[in-house]
């Protein structure tokens, strides 16, 4: 099955395959026509109001900037209200490099966001730490720390290639389950698991007063 | 001009015959509560988007045209997404008053909404102190916002909040004054008969320059009593992230966001009934023809394009002033539009007592 | 030259001196500094602290201070070290010289050199739990010692001064940044207008902020120590990512310092190559912002505005350096290719469209009554001020300093062009706006001389030098200071003159102009209200990654 978004053709993907062995896995049970339906219709929803969370740290920042500006206009897609608040966000694309200082900063604000969240990793230092990689303190990828859905190379990407990066995530919105199929949720304890960062549920949940100003 | 109370009376009589005149009136409320609460999400998904287009217009830039022809269905895509996202709850916080503040917020809004005059006999309550009632319903929101930064628990919210208490308290003051202006004039509270009252012609024309003033003064204190730019410092973005409404997700903060939108559909509809002429056609004394071609355009639609009217201009003001700061808000209102407004009741009254309005 | 010797010999007889370098270099012995430092500053007029260096030198460790007279606009060099590693401790000049406040404590983070009779001695960039000077040459780096920590850092009012005696006993005082009544609200790391990941914390009163504590170093990278490990042209990638709204005028510089180590000469069409793409950058960043400081300041659509402009200057770049942002562009010896043919054009044509913007710009935010309330007379920062905290760049003119490195020290073809340095005298963040405005003025003026100079030496030529395959300098010392976007942008490198065939710096520093903007920021946002912050801090522009490094 193709997983189809209105703003991108199929074939202009470069890893259907990808996608293509993930929704057989997915779909691999079969699901039933009311709920997969609904589904669909999520799925639909989520992946048209994508909004952003602003989350700068250096230069990419500046180019996600053009992105929302006149040339670009990512309002077009529904990616348009940057919200300030982690609270009220969708996704979070990390935009420059992870300091250690900064780590346990990044790390409250993923867990402050309101299900279902995102992460984009976007340019080289994201990533893999980029043409940081050597430095003393400098987090050798954001997937140490939080879960990543979509990775997007350059230093920094072009608005266009952030583009490409949020319809990939589109696409991966669409081909989830709201209902039954893999629970994000199990994933995400996996993931935590595995880098024994477990976030506690007083993390996440203890917020105010000293910890979100802490962020914010 | 088709009266719409006919349909209501039509149906009334239709329950009235089948049932006890109690049951009927309930089946009713009922009736008019949904078609009340349908219209208001109709229109608060038309003015997110009415927002958003207007201000990628001023922007130089497309805003949102993906999803479904012309963006249309954008607001659904919003929609779907607001009501399946999480509602995260907070430790260590008052969680009764947090999860009631907006409702507070919301209910505020809705209650003045069901009031407005939609189109001649579409109105739910029609008493003699209508626009009495609106100005004190509506100060309920303050208090849902004062709870939400309150109850959050932080010191961006309460922040917010507090900023936010003293800017409406302060603005109801000059709406307020500006409305009594109006009433001055009409010499009537009730909403038709604000209404009737502009037959011939609007107030914002028969009311010489104190009604111009007082229109000014209305928008001015208005913009600041929903929150707007250039008095957007409750949720000044790049001071306090999100201001009061900070630590609301999900659908919460749908309601906050939702009621935002609603209340400048209600303050422009409130300036509509006031200066306007409500639903009122465009009346020009002598002209008959011209008021007979008036006439044939539906009452609801004269409405709503003048509020939408409004509304503009009020987005106008947003996307174009910088923000005020604290101090000097305060200072505008309390230095300059409330004493100008107090002076422009008093030429209000001296004009209507000499006779010196022209005629209505 | 000769004569500051003469002086300084007689003010401190135990001063070394050494005129071999680009500046006179004087040694002095830790006890005699501050005596020197306060007759350097009252006597002589050294009033302008350029640059504040640490260094290991393995068997000692020191600073290195670049001293200006901002009258003369001359310089000198002190060296100051001490042998003791285990506890290495230097005398503070911050009550002299208010800049060297942050200066020093960015020592004592990376060296662990600590500062007798410093106010405020913590850890500036790194995690007050951080084990290890980094930028020492024997730290080590496993990162079993320093492992990526996800709590919050503990006890983050903790702090500590040296405080000396007549007797020249040091003891030491605990204290806290903030007492236990204070209302403090965080503002950052992540906040839309700290413009990155800077954090506040600011005790306010109501809505007056009392007392702005900065806490940086949430994007800091060790750009430094990675330098040390890199050759002379790797080294230059990291410029770009200092200061990312300078890039090219960074890269500049140290481009500038390694070939005047050289003694390279730069073929003159290279020169005006360069230059070009230093004011379209300049150009570039005062658009930015404009549009921020706009933006910060609730006027969205403004900030659109200046954006849409930006997209010219950004095309220019893609089309000759074949990306929009960290161009690596500039290289040793010139520039790494040469303009695409459409260059002169695609530049007059800039040129043409921003003059005709800016009036769009005035007409939408510089007249506007509430713009003005809310610039005019906020955050005033005197000229005495602005020296004592070396403020420089567009900041600092506003502050009335005469202090355009392309006027007082120029370089490259700076002398040949003509344009104005714009002062103005207020100081208020009004006229740091104004400033920029004005500044965008003469960069088109520059833009477009560039230009007519270029098409004088033809469209195509040579546009590098004869460079050595590997870069080897002599060993010693130099500086090199340009005009940044914001400021005196400087780069201080040593060499130990290591003849193996990849040689690499000893010690690169990079003197960032926005490390001194942070500073005042405590300084000007005392006994204003929270919004004022944001505008304040909004109208010095800064760049974060350039503070942290």
């Amino acid at each position: 099955m193709e997983v189809k978004i209105k703003s991108m053709k199929h074939e202009d993907f470069k890893d259907n395959e990808y996608i293509d062995k993930l929704v057989e896995e997915l779909n691999a049970s079969g699901t039933n026509v009311v709920v997969g339906k609904l589904d669909q219709l999520i799925n639909w929803g989520i992946s048209n109001s994508l909004w952003p969370f602003c989350f700068g740290t250096s230069c990419c920042a500046i180019e996600f900037m053009c992105l929302g500006a006149a040339r670009y206009d990512m309002a077009r897609f529904g990616f348009e209200v940057a919200r300030n608040s982690p609270r009220q966000a969708d996704y979070i694309m990390c935009q420059g490099t992870i300091t250690y200082r900064m780590a346990p900063a990044l790390k409250r604000l993923y867990e402050q966001m309101a299900e279902p969240k995102y992460v984009i990793a976007c340019g080289a230092c994201t990533v893999s730490g980029g043409p940081f990689k050597n430095s003393y303190c400098v987090v050798k990828g954001v997937d140490e720390i939080i879960p990543v859905d979509v990775y997007l190379p350059g230093c920094p990407p072009r608005p266009e290639a952030m583009f490409y990066a949020l319809m990939q995530l589109q696409r991966k919105i669409k081909v989830q389950k709201f209902f039954g199929g893999v629970n994000r949720k199990e994933k995400r304890k996996e993931f935590f698991e595995s880098k024994q960062v477990a976030p506690t549920v007083e993390q996440a949940q203890d917020s105010t007063i000293e910890n979100l100003n802490n962020q914010e | 001009m088709f009266n719409f109370s006919v349909v209501t009376e039509w149906f009334n009589n239709l329950l009235t015959e089948v049932m006890p005149q109690w049951l009927a009136t309930t089946i009713e409320c009922v009736i008019i509560a949904a078609l009340l609460l349908l219209a208001y999400t109709v229109l608060a998904m038309f003015y997110i988007m009415y927002e958003r287009w207007v201000c990628a217009w001023f922007q130089c830039r497309r805003g949102p045209l993906r999803v479904g022809p012309w963006g249309s269905l954008q607001i659904f895509a919003d929609v779907i997404k607001m009501l399946i996202k999480e509602v995260i709850g907070l430790w260590k916080t008052d969680n009764f008053l947090h999860k009631l503040a907006p409702y507070f917020v919301l209910v505020a809004s809705v209650v003045v909404f069901a009031c407005l005059p939609w189109g001649k006999g579409m109105q739910v309550i029609d008493f003699n102190v209508g626009i009495f009632f609106m100005t004190a319903v509506s100060s309920l929101g303050v208090i849902g916002i004062l709870l939400a930064g309150w109850s959050s628990n932080s010191k961006y919210t309460l922040i917010g909040a507090m900023r936010s208490g003293a800017q409406m308290i302060s603005y109801e003051l000059s709406i307020g004054i500006a409305m009594l202006t109006i009433v001055c004039l009409s010499g009537t509270m009730s909403v038709t008969g604000l209404v009737e009252a502009q037959q011939n012609g609007w107030f914002i024309f028969t009311g010489h320059i104190p009604a111009i003033i007082a229109f000014i003064i209305y928008v001015i204190a208005a913009t600041a009593e929903t929150n707007r730019g250039p008095f957007d410092l409750p949720e000044a973005e790049h001071e306090l992230t999100a201001g009061y409404h900070t630590e609301y997700s999900g659908i919460h903060f749908g309601f906050f966001y939702l009621a935002e939108y609603l209340n400048l559909f209600i303050v422009s509809g409130i300036a509509t009934l006031l200066f306007l002429g409500g639903w009122m056609p465009l009346h020009v004394p002598g002209w008959e023809g011209f008021n007979t071609v008036m006439d044939y355009i539906p009452s609801t639609i004269w409405f709503l394009g003048k509020a939408i009217f409004v509304s503009f201009i009020i987005i106008w003001f947003k996307w174009s002033f910088p923000r005020v700061r604290i101090d000097q808000m305060l200072a505008l209102e309390w230095r300059y539009l409330m004493p100008i407004g107090l002076v422009n009741l008093v030429v209000m009254a001296v004009l209507v007592s000499l006779g010196w309005h022209f005629a209505g | 030259m000769a004569d500051f010797q003469e002086q300084i010999g007689n003010l401190c007889p135990e001063a070394q001196f050494d005129a071999s370098g680009e500046f006179l270099l004087v040694t002095v012995p830790d006890e005699k500094w501050h005596d020197l430092a306060t007759a350097l500053k009252n006597e002589m007029h050294f009033d302008y602290l350029t640059a504040l260096v640490g260094v290991d030198w393995k068997e000692e460790l020191g600073v290195m201070y670049y001293l200006t007279n901002t009258e003369t606009q001359d310089m000198i060099h002190v060296k100051v070290a001490t042998t003791d590693r285990e506890q290495p401790r230097l005398h503070s000049v911050s009550d002299l010289w208010a800049v060297a406040n942050y200066q020093e404590r960015e020592v004592f983070d990376f060296y662990g050199i600590e500062f007798i009779n410093h106010p405020d001695m913590r850890r500036f960039f790194l995690r007050n739990d951080w084990v290890g000077y980094p930028l020492r040459k024997d730290y080590d780096e496993s990162p079993e010692k320093n492992p990526i920590r996800l709590d919050d850092e503990q006890n983050e009012d903790d702090t500590y001064r040296l405080v000396e005696d007549e007797n020249g006993n040091v003891t030491r005082v605990d204290g806290k940044v903030f007492e236990d009544e204070e209302y403090v609200i965080n503002v950052g790391p992540q906040h839309p207008s700290t413009h990155g990941v800077m954090r506040y914390r600011a005790s306010i009163e109501g809505e007056l902020v009392k007392k702005v504590d900065v806490v940086s170093g949430y994007i800091h990278r060790g750009i430094e120590k990675m330098c040390e490990s890199l050759t002379y042209p790797q080294t230059l990638l990291y410029t770009e990512r200092l200061d990312y709204m300078s890039a090219h005028i960074n890269r500049h510089c140290l481009c500038l310092c390694i070939e005047k180590a050289m003694g390279l000469e730069v073929p003159r069409r290279a020169e005006i190559i360069r230059m070009t793409m230093d004011e379209l950058m300049r150009l570039s960043s005062h658009l930015l912002s404009y549009g921020c400081l706009t933006m910060d300041q609730g006027a969205t659509t403004a900030f659109f505005y200046g954006f849409r402009e930006r997209e010219l200057i950004y095309d220019i770049f893609d089309k000759t350096c074949g990306a929009r942002m960290s161009m690596s562009y500039m290289t040793i010896g010139g520039v790494v290719a040469d303009v695409h043919p459409d260059f002169i054009k695609d530049v007059r044509n800039c040129c043409d469209v921003v003059t005709e913007k800016l009036k769009e710009y005035h007409k939408l935010f510089s007249g506007n009554v509430i713009a003005v309330n809310r610039m005019k007379g906020v955050g005033i920062l005197g000229k005495e001020d602005a020296i004592n905290y070396a403020v420089t760049g567009p900041s600092g003119r506003a502050s009335g300093c005469h202090c355009d490195v392309r006027k007082c020290h120029p370089y490259s073809l700076y002398n040949e062009v003509d344009f104005d340095e714009v002062i103005l005298e207020n100081g208020d963040s009004m006229d740091r706006y104004m400033v920029r405005m004005k500044e965008m003025e003469e960069c088109i003026k520059i833009l477009r001389q560039c230009c007519d100079m270029l098409e004088a030496e033809g469209i195509e030529g040579e546009y590098i030098a004869k460079v050595p395959k590997l870069i080897k300098l002599p060993a010693g010392h130099w500086y090199q200071q340009v005009e940044g976007s914001r400021g005196a942008f400087g780069v201080y490198l040593e060499s130990d003159g290591d003849p193996k065939p990849f040689q690499k710096p000893y010690r690169l520093h990079f003197q960032s102009p926005c490390f001194n903007l942070v500073g005042v920021v405590d300084l000007t946002c005392k006994d204003n209200l929270i919004a004022d912050l944001i505008t304040i801090t909004a109208s010095i522009d800064y760049v974060i990654p350039d503070i942290d490094r």
